[in-house]
């Protein structure tokens, strides 16, 4: 019995793969739920259009900006740049003052406040309303205590890009970009490491076929699959959720495209590492699934994450993918918009495709 | 007679670990060589040198006829190779299988078609023709992997330990399909830990230690070695081995 219990230790021990269930899930996962993914706001951007200019806007925007759920980002001159401000992605917000919002408040005791957010982000855009009528509320409280007057600011929102709020917008490009990551690169990358546990690796590299043309039959089939996947979900996104479509289809096509060659890339990379099935789906749900879930911004607010985390889904092609359909979809982005995401995954895709060519050639010598 | 497998002064290294030290052997064409060692003796490394899958650290190679380093699409068209490790997929069926790796040698529809026929009638596969490969007894699959092995009708074919946990009957009608297979004038390259299964080699080496320590035909070395059958002659040279396993 004793010895038995020793034994059994010592197997646990030895085996880096079970310790890192032990240990390692549970501790990455405690970090990341507890102090990276907390839905608490953090430096959201905001930026206002003050026609009014004068005592109570100038205060507000102080308020906001001073706390630490709001940074001002820029100060707007036109109705028209607003649409722009938002098309840039890092203002997420904007409060718009009309002229005479002081005057309101001092000879009615009611004004107007409109406040527009981003809502391409259903969860953010309800936080981001929520503290800042908090910190309106919070203002209306001081004038009551300083002056003993009861005033009303009746905040008049507006959601951008997602009217509803309908969170099925959010989650419909992160659905997609997890299902193909999950499909495209741990597929392949299982069934390259069963192609070497079987030993019929061996005798296709003995044939005549040539190694590129190994990878070349392991990926098509799976672009394919995954490309056919991507276009159901899309269908149903528009016929059982009427998600709209602003953007070019054949743009979010292509990009979808390169989105599945990077993971099919990423998977080959994980294959050329791992010997038997089963390495190749542990390092497959620890690089990928895992990451792709909690720091794409899927789930949990990007903005919101200590600095290192942030760094850290600088590097998810998840990220910028879930930006790119998000853009291209509820704001009609075109390529001149969303260039920078999509050479980011380029990059990527080449990176991946070169490290694993070095990689299989390393493993021929 | 005429040259199949040359090699010269072939050293392959890991680090400081020595696997293969200075082989030097000549096989024949059509011969059945058997290329003997026990384990961890370096008969694996050498094996996928020959193929192609390895290279060595120095020595002088020549495989069908062509120097491998300069040659090597063409001596890939020449060789065939069964592996250790069980090399059909198993989630495919027999036909499936034949078609695959007659598609992957280039071969026409219509050959691997006429192939396909072969084998199932050679092989008494009738009842089997549709089953995945992974429901057929062992003897079978590995009957059938030396086929496919074969399909190219290559100039020489390498089995690394073909026969390991079949049964002695499956395991002399495989000795039949080898000798089939050389009478048409296909060499064998054949590792084995049968050492009954040596004395069917035309000739044999035996390597211990990385180096071969012996090499000839069967009766030749038990004259040399004065022993009654090649078991006595192996053991008496792998005694002197020294590497752990």
């Amino acid at each position: 019995m004793k010895d038995f219990i020793i034994k059994e230790f010592k197997q646990i021990f030895r085996d880096y793969r079970s310790m890192i269930i032990l240990f390692g899930i549970p501790i990455a996962q405690v970090m990341l739920f507890g102090f990276a993914l907390t839905l608490d706001l953090n430096d959201a951007h905001f930026a206002v259009l003050d026609q009014a200019k004068d005592e109570h806007s100038r205060k507000i925007i102080e308020k906001m900006d001073a706390s630490s759920y709001f940074i001002l980002d820029r100060n707007l001159n036109s109705r028209e740049e607003i649409q722009k401000v938002f098309e840039g992605g890092v203002v997420r917000e904007v409060l718009v003052f009309k002229p005479g919002f002081s005057e309101n408040l001092d000879k009615t005791a009611s004004t107007e406040l409109q406040i527009i957010t981003d809502a391409s982000d259903p969860n953010t855009a309800n936080m981001m309303l929520n503290y800042t009528q908090a910190i309106i509320s919070n203002y209306e409280q001081s004038l009551l205590l300083a002056h003993g007057k009861q005033v009303l600011i009746i905040p008049e929102t507006q959601f951008k890009y997602n009217e509803n709020l309908k969170s099925v917008f959010m989650f419909v490009p992160g659905v997609i970009t997890i299902i193909l990551m999950l499909v495209s690169a741990m597929m392949t990358s299982i069934s390259i490491a069963r192609e070497k546990e079987m030993g019929t690796m061996e005798v296709l590299l003995v044939s005549p076929i040539k190694p590129i043309e190994i990878v070349i039959g392991k990926v098509m089939p799976y672009l394919l699959l995954s490309f056919v996947n991507f276009l159901l979900i899309l269908g149903l996104a528009f016929t059982v959720f009427k998600m709209p479509m602003d953007g070019n289809m054949l743009l979010l096509m292509a990009e979808a495209l390169l989105y599945i060659l990077m993971a099919l890339s990423l998977g080959i990379l994980i294959s050329t590492v791992s010997n038997s099935q089963q390495t190749a789906m542990l390092l497959s749900m620890f690089a990928l699934l895992l990451p792709t879930i909690l720091l794409s911004g899927f789930i949990f607010p990007i903005e919101n994450m200590p600095s290192i985390l942030i760094y850290l889904s600088h590097i998810m092609p998840s990220k910028w993918f879930i930006i790119i359909i998000k853009d291209v979809m509820l704001k009609g982005a075109g390529l001149k918009e969303v260039w920078f995401p999509t050479s980011i995954i380029l990059f990527q895709t080449v990176l991946f495709i070169s490290l694993s060519i070095k990689k299989f050639k390393i493993r021929l010598q | 007679m005429e040259i199949a497998i040359s090699v010269k002064n072939m050293v392959k290294k890991f680090g400081d670990f020595v696997a293969n030290d200075h082989l030097n052997f000549e096989v024949y064409q059509g011969e059945i060589f058997g290329f003997l060692g026990a384990n961890g003796a370096g008969k694996t490394t050498a094996i996928k040198i020959l193929c192609g899958i390895s290279s060595p650290s120095s020595g002088e190679l020549m495989v069908a006829g062509y120097n491998i380093y300069k040659n090597r699409d063409k001596v890939k068209k020449s060789i065939g190779y069964m592996s250790q490790k069980f090399s059909l997929y198993d989630d495919l069926s027999i036909a499936e299988n034949i078609e695959f790796y007659g598609g992957i040698y280039g071969l026409s529809r219509q050959i691997i078609k006429q192939k396909t026929a072969e084998y199932i009638h050679e092989l008494a596969l009738e009842s089997y023709e549709k089953m995945r490969v992974i429901d057929l007894p062992l003897g079978i699959k590995q009957k059938l992997a030396f086929s496919v092995a074969v399909i190219h009708q290559p100039k020489i074919v390498f089995l690394d330990e073909p026969t390991s946990g079949v049964d002695p009957i499956t395991r002399r009608q495989f000795w039949e399909m080898i000798y089939r297979e050389a009478a048409n004038g296909t060499t064998v390259f054949v590792t084995t830990h049968y050492m009954d299964e040596a004395e069917y080699c035309n000739r044999v080496s035996i390597m211990v230690d990385g180096r071969i320590e012996a090499l000839g035909t069967p009766s030749e070395l038990k004259n040399q070695y004065s022993a009654s059958s090649m078991e006595e002659v192996f053991i008496h040279l792998a005694r002197k081995a020294t590497r752990i396993d």
